[in-house]
């Protein structure tokens, strides 16, 4: 009885050294706070909340915070930010009292179109379900060594799940795509492009081989006919077997453009069409 | 004798093919000669289309130090220079030679009888003239090997003829049909090297190659080394740790631990060069499988296609699910029916359906068979993990460069990971970030 009455005595002893201890360091870490608090720059707080927070580091930093860092310091323009709405990017630059800068927008596409049942395939690969992996066996199981592998590495990479891969070929989405270029900077391959975002009209294809020999192995290549070329040659250019938009002209391509071009192997294609070619499941062009 | 770790993969191939004799087959209509066969530069072409070319003569010559020459396996007409499938998967330039049927050799190097007095600087010339290289897998050039450098003290030679892969019998057909040039190979070598201590190290399941080396051994310096059967005791690292008792430093070469290592069919080629004066333009490979018809060793011109070498064997008796240059444990799968044989191609193995089938990987179980089988001592399951989740840096504070991608950790694995291609990604992956 005795005994136990002493325990209790301690164990009540330790705990409340303990929780003295306690307030007191608490009390002392406090103090060193208020000291030595260094004084950070509010605004960049604020131009953080006000910015996407998706950290694609698709203006270059090394995420939101990072950039906006550089905005209050004046070394970018809030309008560099490639995934903020023009209203947001109205937004920051309203706080701060700075120009909104140049916003370029652009976008990421895949410049294939060789899916399962389009392009055809060498081996049976059943290694790692990864691009870079695939690589590494003898270049991919894929005849074509140029175009999409289709094992998702910049669908995985993508900070706002804007690629999907459909039948062994990597679609953007490009209502969700807003160009960072995080997908292009995995794809061993190469072959996603950032183009600006108002062109809708690709040649979805990326194979400098002669057209004959794409045409064995693949049937929505580019042929590097030049029939588009030859249509429009302010819009369109070919080199080395494939053509090409040219993203810097005046004048972008446009569904009509597609119309009156009339590919024949349907490589050149408003992105839309180009979605809707991955998923037929069909062996023909 | 033998390392610590390693894993002993059922060796029930062995025995399709290691008592067929090497047979020489008849001169094919064409051949495919690549050029970038050997570790380094690839050589240049010295002939133009449309030549007419000997045997043995020299069509491409070496392009800086780490470089081989080469030579027509056949005489005949240059008819193209360009690519062909390689056996990497990715197209491979190769100068094309169609056969005149005569098989009429060119002039070739003088044969130096009195090889054991001459300069080893002559010496380690011929091999580079003769084209020589490693033929064990890597074809690292031959005459590159053997001048280390200077202020590495190279004290111990040893020939590797471990042949420790399964269903692979090349070398051991080899060692019992040219045992004598084997031994005055690695005399050539040692006499290059200036080295005192030279072995030849055999796995024991080669009974019959180990004495009938031993016995035209004696009197000579060479030393025959019996080891254990385990896989991987063919490699560089792991025969020096079986025979000279050392190890390799970490990112080393074998001349950081005084020792130089040569492939047994190097050294026969060694003595063809030196004695002969015959530069490399054959080798033997093993044609194996459970579903080929006549199995079996075969000395092949270089630039021979996988599919003659195929029809020598007698075709298949069924599809074959996987068609591999070299052993199952590190040979290379290829996808062409065109991929022409080089100087480092030991064996062509056909593989079942069945035995292609790759089990689908689970999650690690953590059960450490890995760890105990790799022969290198590394953590391949925390290694893989980390590598699967793009920790470059923790692969590379794990000694993931160290990697010799023999596959011992991959093979005993039961959950089926895929640890060596995860090694190789990451080394791929840090390579380029170096």
């Amino acid at each position: 009885m005795m005994l136990g009455a002493i325990e209790t005595g301690r164990i009540l002893m330790a705990a409340a050294l303990m929780a003295g201890a306690g307030v007191v360091l608490g009390a002392v870490i406090g103090a060193i706070a208020r000291i030595f608090r260094v004084e950070g720059d509010s605004r960049v707080d604020l131009v953080t909340e006000l910015l996407p927070g998706a950290n694609c580091g698709g203006c270059g930093k090394a995420g939101c915070r990072d950039f906006a860092k550089s905005v209050v310091s004046g070394e970018n323009p809030p309008g560099k930010c490639p995934v903020s709405t023009r209203e947001q990017v109205g937004a920051i630059a309203l706080a701060l009292g700075v120009e909104v800068g140049e916003v370029a927008h652009k976008k990421a596409v895949v410049r294939c179109s060789g899916t399962l049942f389009t392009s055809d395939r060498v081996a049976y690969y059943n290694g790692i379900h990864k691009c870079s992996s695939a690589m590494l066996v003898g270049g991919g199981p894929k005849v074509c060594r140029y175009g999409c592998l289709g094992m998702g590495d910049c669908a995985r990479k993508c900070p706002f799940g804007a690629i999907e891969i459909i039948n062994n070929l990597a679609v953007v989405h490009e209502e969700l795509c807003v160009g960072c270029g995080s997908c292009a900077a995995v794809c061993p391959r190469g072959v996603i492009a950032i183009v600006p975002a108002a062109a809708h009209v690709h040649v979805f294809c990326n194979s400098p081989e002669k057209g004959a020999q794409k045409r064995k192995v693949c049937r929505s290549a580019c042929l590097g006919c030049g029939k588009c070329v030859r249509k429009d040659p302010e819009k369109f250019e070919l080199e080395a077997g494939l053509a090409r938009v040219k993203y810097s002209a005046p004048e972008l391509p446009t569904a009509e453009t597609v119309e009156a071009v009339g590919c024949p192997t349907g490589a050149l294609a408003m992105t839309e069409r180009h979605r809707q070619k991955a998923s037929e499941e069909t062996n023909a062009k | 004798m033998t390392f610590e770790g390693g894993i002993h993969p059922a060796d029930s191939g062995k025995v399709l093919t290691d008592n067929r004799p090497t047979l020489t087959p008849p001169v094919l209509e064409r051949y495919q000669v690549l050029l970038c066969e050997n570790v380094g530069k690839p050589p240049k072409p010295v002939v133009n289309v449309g030549d007419q070319v000997g045997k043995y003569q020299l069509i491409a010559a070496a392009d800086g130090f780490v470089s081989a020459n080469l030579h027509s396996p056949t005489s005949g007409k240059v008819v193209k220079i360009g690519d062909v499938p390689g056996p990497m998967g990715i197209p491979a330039p190769a100068i094309e030679i169609e056969a005149d049927g005569e098989d009429a050799s060119a002039e070739t190097f003088p044969g130096l009888a009195g090889w054991r007095d001459a300069d080893p600087k002559e010496l380690v010339k011929r091999l580079a003239d003769c084209g020589l290289v490693g033929m064990g897998g890597a074809s690292f050039p031959t005459h590159v090997k053997l001048s280390p450098p200077p202020d590495k003290k190279v004290d111990t030679l040893i020939l590797n003829g471990a042949e420790c892969e399964p269903f692979l019998t090349a070398d051991h057909r080899l060692m019992l049909e040219r045992p004598r040039d084997v031994i005055t190979g690695a005399e050539i070598m040692a006499r290059i090297l200036g080295v005192d201590d030279v072995n030849i190290g055999i796995e024991i399941n080669k009974r019959d190659a180990i004495e009938s080396l031993e016995t035209l051994a004696e009197g000579t310096k060479v030393k025959i080394i019996p080891l254990m059967v385990r896989y991987p005791q063919g490699s560089e690292k792991h025969l020096i740790q079986a025979i000279a008792g050392r190890e390799v430093p970490s990112g080393g070469l074998p001349a950081d631990a005084g020792c130089v290592v040569q492939n047994v069919a190097t050294a026969a080629a060694c003595t063809d060069a030196v004695l002969r004066g015959l530069p490399l333009v054959e080798r033997i490979v093993t044609v194996t499988g459970e579903i080929v018809c006549r199995p079996g060793n075969w000395k092949l011109k270089i630039g021979t296609p996988l599919l003659e070498a195929l029809r020598l064997a007698g075709g298949v008796t069924e599809e074959p699910g996987k068609i591999i240059f070299g052993g199952p444990m590190m040979g290379f799968a290829q996808r062409s029916l065109e991929v022409p044989i080089s100087k480092n191609t030991s064996g062509i193995l056909l593989l079942t359906r069945e035995e292609a089938l790759r089990h689908r990987s689970t999650s690690c179980i953590r059960c450490g068979r890995c760890v105990q089988g790799c022969p290198m001592h590394l953590a391949s399951c925390l290694l893989a993990t980390a590598i699967e989740n793009g920790r470059w840096d923790l692969a590379l504070q794990n000694h993931v460069m160290d990697c010799i991608e023999c596959g011992s950790c991959a093979y005993v694995c039961p959950a089926h990971r895929p640890l060596v291609q995860l090694m190789r990604s990451a080394k791929m992956e840090l390579r380029k970030k170096r």
